[in-house]
């Protein structure tokens, strides 16, 4: 989407803030002579804003940061029954982990599921937004139906998707398969999140029905936004329908496409509500989440829960903290 | 670069198709397109079947054999057990989803205008802190989280999952609502500023009158996530507590509990946001598209 018109007329306004005023966002100082203020009036000038602020910082502080090092702590602590004393340990729960096969398997479980949804929601997001582009009769009817199963929790999305893909088999099949079998397409007919190799796969279908809404929003958003002036000149340029998508459109895509796999990313490695609403804490669709689930509530061993927790987190600030430093800079250059 | 996340002021989050295409050169028909959106709308679709078929089958239409079928009697007793079973439930996600969005979105909305356009120094750095707090898994919170609503006395009740939402909501509201403003006139403020108004009658007098696009996308967003979560709900809530997601799963992971009811209790719970998303649709897409930050 081509930035709204109003910000440019918005930059313009700021350089011409009458002198004498502060500008009020304190990011583009008033032009003239050099500003000789004692702090404590520029205090009285922000000081009321970080003061209306300031409950969120701490909210954000104490629930946010203060709770993350909290957890470190209990990550690194001896607290492994309700009653153990809380020793520290250093890294041991973190190391000890990875010689756990059930911990091991969660991760493979969640790096399949991670690629399964992310492929297939951008893929048919792609696809359904290509499809939408160029106008057709009814979009936005077809838009509604694409997107509303946003608008359902992963528990509801969840219990539809348990029944549908039921392996039982023979007299007893019933969902998908039960469908395959009736319209000739018996082949397609397997055991779905139950196959110990590739079940996850099937897991990230509902997922991929759910979110795939989402990515063509997104990426419709991101082609409308392509200026047509841009795809007339290389057209005039005498470029194929084909090249001018490839070398025009696409990269005009790419920060759409970066913030898609972003989103998708970090939901995915977070899954939790669905894997529970599909198949309760069975260990052949265990995932991170689940684990630290069950460790808290059925073990109580809150320092491994916390050091899965740790894990998590770690994996997500990979994926994030450098995508909003890029974005938080992109945005200071006011490109 | 494309900037997906302002709030518009008005109009759709999505533009319409540009109008003067060369129609000339497009190379899939219409048709084809046509029938291929088509599919697609019987695969999104397919789940919602299957919940609205099986809430009203009776019990002697269970049969796997039938499940694709209509009902041949149609019943409404699964949606009334369903009802019986939930219906608390659902009045705690009321309670919950309610005060829980206006309280973030009045938080989301002060944050927003310092951070936007009342700024002090450090505020992008704040503002960074914040928004990394949209993305963390909840779970590396959560430990600590229980133990000190247990010592708050907030554990197993609506009004400690409530606080926990809001604080949750603070970032993805501060996000929308700074965004949003970014597109008032600064001349505006400075007018206000000018004519001897302080912070909170700026806020008041000037911002606030301006903001009800903003808080319409931040309300529903908020009433869906809230409504639809379920990490902090099995967390930090008790039998007599659970909101509609637990209570749900519940039912539905019950051996006992006939499909009818499991699929009524589904779309019974889905029910408030799916109305919300018909109604308000347009303004749920925009929370979407800045839930995708700036692209």
């Amino acid at each position: 989407m081509p930035r709204p018109a109003a910000l440019p007329s918005e930059r313009r306004l700021r350089t011409s803030t009458p002198r004498g005023v502060p500008a009020v966002d304190g990011r583009h100082p008033p032009l003239g002579p050099p500003r000789r203020r004692r702090p404590l009036r520029r205090l009285r000038i922000w000081g009321p804003g970080l003061l209306l602020v300031s409950p969120s910082i701490l909210a954000i502080g104490v629930f946010v940061y203060g709770l993350i090092g909290w957890n470190v702590k209990v990550a690194m602590s001896s607290w492994h029954t309700v009653i153990s004393p809380q020793r520290f340990v250093g890294l041991e729960n973190l190391t000890k982990l990875w010689g756990e096969e059930r911990w091991t398997n969660a991760v493979q479980h969640a790096v399949l599921f991670t690629v399964v949804f992310v492929v297939g929601a951008m893929l048919l997001g792609w696809v359904l937004a290509l499809l939408l582009d160029k106008g057709i009769r009814g979009e936005g009817g077809f838009r509604s139906i694409y997107l509303f199963p946003m608008a359902v929790s992963f528990i509801a999305t969840g219990i539809a998707w348990r029944w549908l893909m039921n392996p039982a088999p023979g007299d007893r099949a019933s969902g998908l398969n039960l469908l395959f079998n009736n319209i000739g397409l018996g082949f397609l007919d397997n055991d779905w999140w139950q196959n110990p190799t590739w079940g996850m796969g099937a897991m990230a279908i509902p997922a991929v029905w759910q979110m795939s809404g989402y990515v063509m929003a997104l990426f419709l958003a991101g082609l409308r936004g392509v200026p047509e002036e841009l795809r007339e000149a290389a057209r005039v340029d005498g470029c194929s329908e084909w090249q001018v998508y490839r070398k025009v459109v696409i990269p005009q895509l790419r920060p759409v496409t970066l913030a898609a796999l972003i989103i998708l990313g970090h939901i995915s490695l977070k899954v939790f509500d669905l894997i529970v609403a599909i198949s309760g804490k069975q260990i052949i669709t265990d995932v991170p989440a689940v684990y630290m689930w069950q460790m808290v509530f059925d073990a109580h061993d809150f320092a491994k829960g916390a050091a899965i927790a740790t894990y998590m987190l770690l994996a997500v600030a990979v994926l994030i903290v450098p995508y909003l430093i890029y974005t938080v800079r992109t945005e200071r250059r006011g490109t | 670069m494309t900037t997906i996340t302002q709030v518009p002021r008005a109009g759709e989050a999505i533009p319409g198709p540009p109008r003067s295409r060369t129609w000339g050169r497009r190379t899939t028909p219409s048709l084809v397109k046509f029938l291929v959106l088509l599919a697609f709308v019987v695969f999104f679709l397919i789940p919602i079947y299957v919940l609205l078929v099986t809430s009203f089958k009776p019990l002697s239409e269970a049969d796997p054999s039938r499940a694709w079928s209509l009902p041949t009697a149609w019943t409404a007793e699964g949606w009334r057990a369903a009802w019986t079973s939930l219906s608390p439930a659902l009045w705690n996600s009321v309670k919950l989803a309610v005060p829980g969005a206006i309280i973030s979105s009045l938080l989301g909305s002060m944050n927003g205008f310092v951070l936007s356009k009342w700024r002090f120094p450090g505020a992008d750095a704040i503002y960074m802190l914040f928004l990394f707090g949209m993305f963390i898994p909840y779970q590396a919170v959560m430990i600590p989280l229980v133990q000190l609503m247990t010592r708050a006395h907030l554990i197993g009740g609506i009004p400690g999952l409530t606080l926990a939402h809001i604080v949750f909501g603070i970032p993805i509201c501060t996000l929308i609502f700074r965004n949003y403003y970014a597109t008032i006139p600064s001349e505006l403020v400075e007018a206000a500023r000018v004519d001897g108004a302080g912070m909170l009658r700026t806020y008041r007098s000037v911002v606030l009158p301006n903001s009800w696009p903003a808080f319409a996308v931040t309300l529903i967003w908020q009433f869906t996530s809230m409504w639809n979560d379920f990490l902090f709900a099995v967390f930090l809530t008790g039998p007599t507590s659970w909101p509609a997601t637990v209570a749900l799963n519940n039912i539905a992971g019950s051996m006992v509990v006939p499909y009818s009811q499991q699929m009524a209790a589904a779309l019974l719970a889905s029910l408030p946001t799916l109305l919300v998303y018909l109604l308000l649709g347009r303004f749920f897409m925009r929370g979407l598209m800045a839930g995708a930050l700036k692209g």
